[in-house]
């Protein structure tokens, strides 16, 4: 328990992370750093978004999976790892 | 009952083809008429028959796909609590996150996780693998790419009498509003069915115009006030003035008294710089110019006469076509007229007669389009007849520089808003020319045919990019300018502002001479007045007439006499030759 803590405020504390959430299988977001609304959204959309990416790896070869999913954009980047029943997303500012 | 049928056949029969045989005709039924059923009926005279001597043809009716989009937005809920978790309450789903924490398939999972994902945060941290290393330099000259415009989208009059885009408005942030107005400017040409609506146009949707504005007249200029996005005002076809709110519908606020407003379309309608923003002027082919305040339509604040004259008169008075007004110069304002005439005026003059202040003419026709250079004001683009002229404010005789004469009259044009030195112009031809005069001077750098109809209307939007363009069949197409057109290359203002110094500085030479030529002639006329002064006294034209003819038969007998007096001279050397001949005559008779 006090691991998933530490993990979690290790991953928060690095530099131009702005924010973390912990979503369940059902889209329920468990942990989440940011406000209500935003985390919604962020779970609702990336959770289906996970969803088709992994669906396209295996359907082009079934013996890969998904491991890592990340989405740069002009503003941040989105990092989603999954997993079979949870996902962690992270947004960061990699700005240099 | 069994129906049993009986045949012999020989074995070696089996099998055998059919052998078929002709038979006479037999009548197997013969069924007589009967006159008594005739009388079921009753017999019809006249008939009407139908017969036609044409070629039988038959319709066949096509519809090709035309698939209509909307954008609609998703809104995401929270969902996916299992049922006996009521996701409003705070204790609930607060208890349940903690059980799921507990859960030891979560511990190992985040810790997985966990570490993968710092992986990929340090890494981004390390290094940016999307930088750019090359920022600095210049980027590479993009005028190796040959100038070209595509056509974006199309916007056409749902009406089925179609009406032609006459005026074009783009909305004043963020330019994704189109108000494009309607109406038939052929003289005594528009029907009865023909509709006065007038549309604002969302560029996502070509299908259906956003908005529909119900003028009681159609309109022949509409603007959005920069100042305020909801606020359009409109010039009608007969004269009057009319705003709409766009929050309040297409009905138009308020409508100017026709007894005040012009007598002829409002041809050019903008808005003013003042500090309530609700002041407009209007310009029409009556010859008047009309001030006008948004709240108070009735009457209009203050009205000019074009008269060059300066003199107010009203049957004197030049039609005006094109307004023009540059925001950073709020007293001085241009006309452009029917007559081709460009006149100056100051609006704080304190009489009419000093208001107008000085006038261009150059043009063979009406002037369509009148626009300052957004980054040298002193000089303005007209559009009329076959080309379109570059004036300086300093040069009054001429413009400073023109294109050549076109085949297809120029309809419309404006000024690029990013570079300086590049401007649009439409024909009725249906083509779009790009001019950038820095370039090439005899030819359009590029010229784009919009449509088979003749365009009518042209606007660039702020960005300078996108173009919209109208054209007589109510069709706006909307073409995106390719970058080398709309980017600012370097040098460019320098060498822009050397050319038009170097220009005006030709014709500002060019009319120095001519004046003083003109100067010249006028002082030889002058000395010679002042002997001949008794004759130029008379100014009847009988007598300007018996006087003319009187020198005109002078230089005739004139020059009579001076051919007789050569042929005498040519004669006389011809006598002395003869007499020389006569003279050794008697030697040789002797």
């Amino acid at each position: 328990m006090a691991e998933v803590e530490e993990t979690l405020k290790r991953i928060q504390a690095h530099k131009g992370v702005i924010g973390t959430i912990v979503v369940n299988a059902e889209g329920i977001p468990i942990r989440t750093t940011l406000d209500n609304s935003t985390t919604v959204q962020y779970a609702g959309l990336l959770h289906q978004l996970t969803m088709k990416a992994r669906s396209t790896v295996r359907d082009i070869d079934p013996q890969n999976d998904l491991t890592f999913l990340r989405i740069r954009s002009k503003k941040h980047e989105i990092m989603v790892a999954p997993d079979k029943e949870y996902l962690l997303i992270v947004i960061q500012n990699p700005c240099e | 009952m069994e129906i049993v049928y009986v045949y012999v056949k020989k074995r070696s029969e089996f099998g055998r083809q059919c052998n078929f045989s002709d038979r006479q005709a037999e009548t197997n039924v013969d069924i007589q008429p009967d006159p008594s059923l005739a009388k079921n009926f009753i017999e019809r005279d006249p008939i009407d028959a139908a017969i036609q001597c044409a070629s039988d043809m038959s319709e066949h009716e096509v519809n090709t796909e035309r698939f209509e989009m909307e954008n609609e937005g998703v809104n995401h809920l929270e969902g996916g609590w299992p049922k006996d978790v009521n996701p409003l309450e705070m204790e609930q789903t607060i208890r349940f996150r903690k059980k799921v924490e507990k859960d030891e398939n979560y511990v190992n999972t985040i810790i997985q996780l966990g570490s993968l994902m710092e992986h990929c945060i340090k890494q981004n941290n390390a290094i940016n693998i999307y930088e750019e290393y090359f920022d600095d330099e210049e980027t590479a000259d993009v005028a190796d790419e040959p100038p070209s415009a595509k056509t974006i989208n199309v916007f056409r009059d749902p009406n089925l009498i179609k009406r032609t885009a006459t005026h074009l408005s783009w909305h004043p942030d963020g330019s994704k509003k189109l108000a494009v107005a309607y109406s038939s400017l052929e003289f005594q040409r528009s029907s009865r069915d023909m509709s006065y609506e007038s549309y604002i146009w969302d560029l996502e949707n070509p299908n259906k115009p956003d908005l529909v504005l119900r003028p009681s007249s159609p309109l022949v200029s509409l603007e959005y006030n920069p100042k305020d996005s909801h606020i359009l005002v409109g010039g009608c076809y007969n004269g009057q003035i009319a705003y709409w709110d766009t929050r309040k519908g297409g009905q138009p606020v308020e409508l100017s008294t026709i007894e005040f407003s012009h007598r002829d379309p409002v041809y050019g309608m903008i808005w003013l710089q003042s500090k309530t923003g609700t002041e407009c002027f209007s310009a029409s082919t009556d010859g008047q110019v009309l001030w006008w305040d948004i709240r108070k339509l009735t009457e209009p604040t203050e009205t000019l006469v074009m008269d060059i004259s300066r003199k107010g008169v009203l049957e004197n008075a030049l039609g005006a076509i094109a307004l023009e007004f540059e925001p950073t110069m709020p007293t001085k304002f241009m006309v452009g007229t029917e007559q081709g005439v460009v006149i100056t005026c100051n609006r704080k003059a304190k009489t009419p007669a000093e208001k107008i202040v000085g006038t261009y003419s150059g043009h063979h026709g009406p002037i369509y389009a009148l626009a300052r250079n957004p980054f040298f004001p002193k000089n303005f683009l007209t559009v009329g007849d076959w080309t379109a002229r570059i004036w300086s404010e300093d040069c009054k005789e001429s413009s400073i520089m023109w294109t050549k004469y076109h085949m297809a009259y120029l309809t419309d044009g404006c000024w690029s808003t990013i570079r300086p030195a590049v401007f649009f112009t439409t024909k009725m031809d249906g083509t779009l020319d790009v001019w950038d005069f820095l370039f090439k001077q005899n030819n359009p750098s590029l010229s784009v045919k919009v449509c088979d109809e003749p365009l009518f209307s042209l606007r660039l939007q702020d960005n300078g990019r996108f173009i919209g363009c109208g054209s007589k069949l109510g069709t706006v197409t909307l073409l995106e300018v390719s970058s080398g057109l709309c980017t600012l290359q370097r040098n460019e203002k320098n060498l822009a502002t050397a050319m038009f110094e170097r220009e005006t500085k030709r014709e500002k030479i060019l009319e120095a001479r001519h004046r003083e030529m003109r100067l010249k002639e006028r002082t030889k006329a002058e000395g010679k007045e002042e002997d001949v002064k008794v004759e130029t006294e008379e100014k009847k034209p009988e007598e300007l007439l018996a006087r003319v003819q009187k020198e005109f038969f002078e230089i005739i007998e004139a020059e009579i006499r001076r051919k007789e007096r050569a042929d005498k001279l040519s004669k006389g050397q011809e006598k002395e030759v003869t007499d020389e001949n006569e003279d050794e005559g008697p030697y040789k008779e002797e």
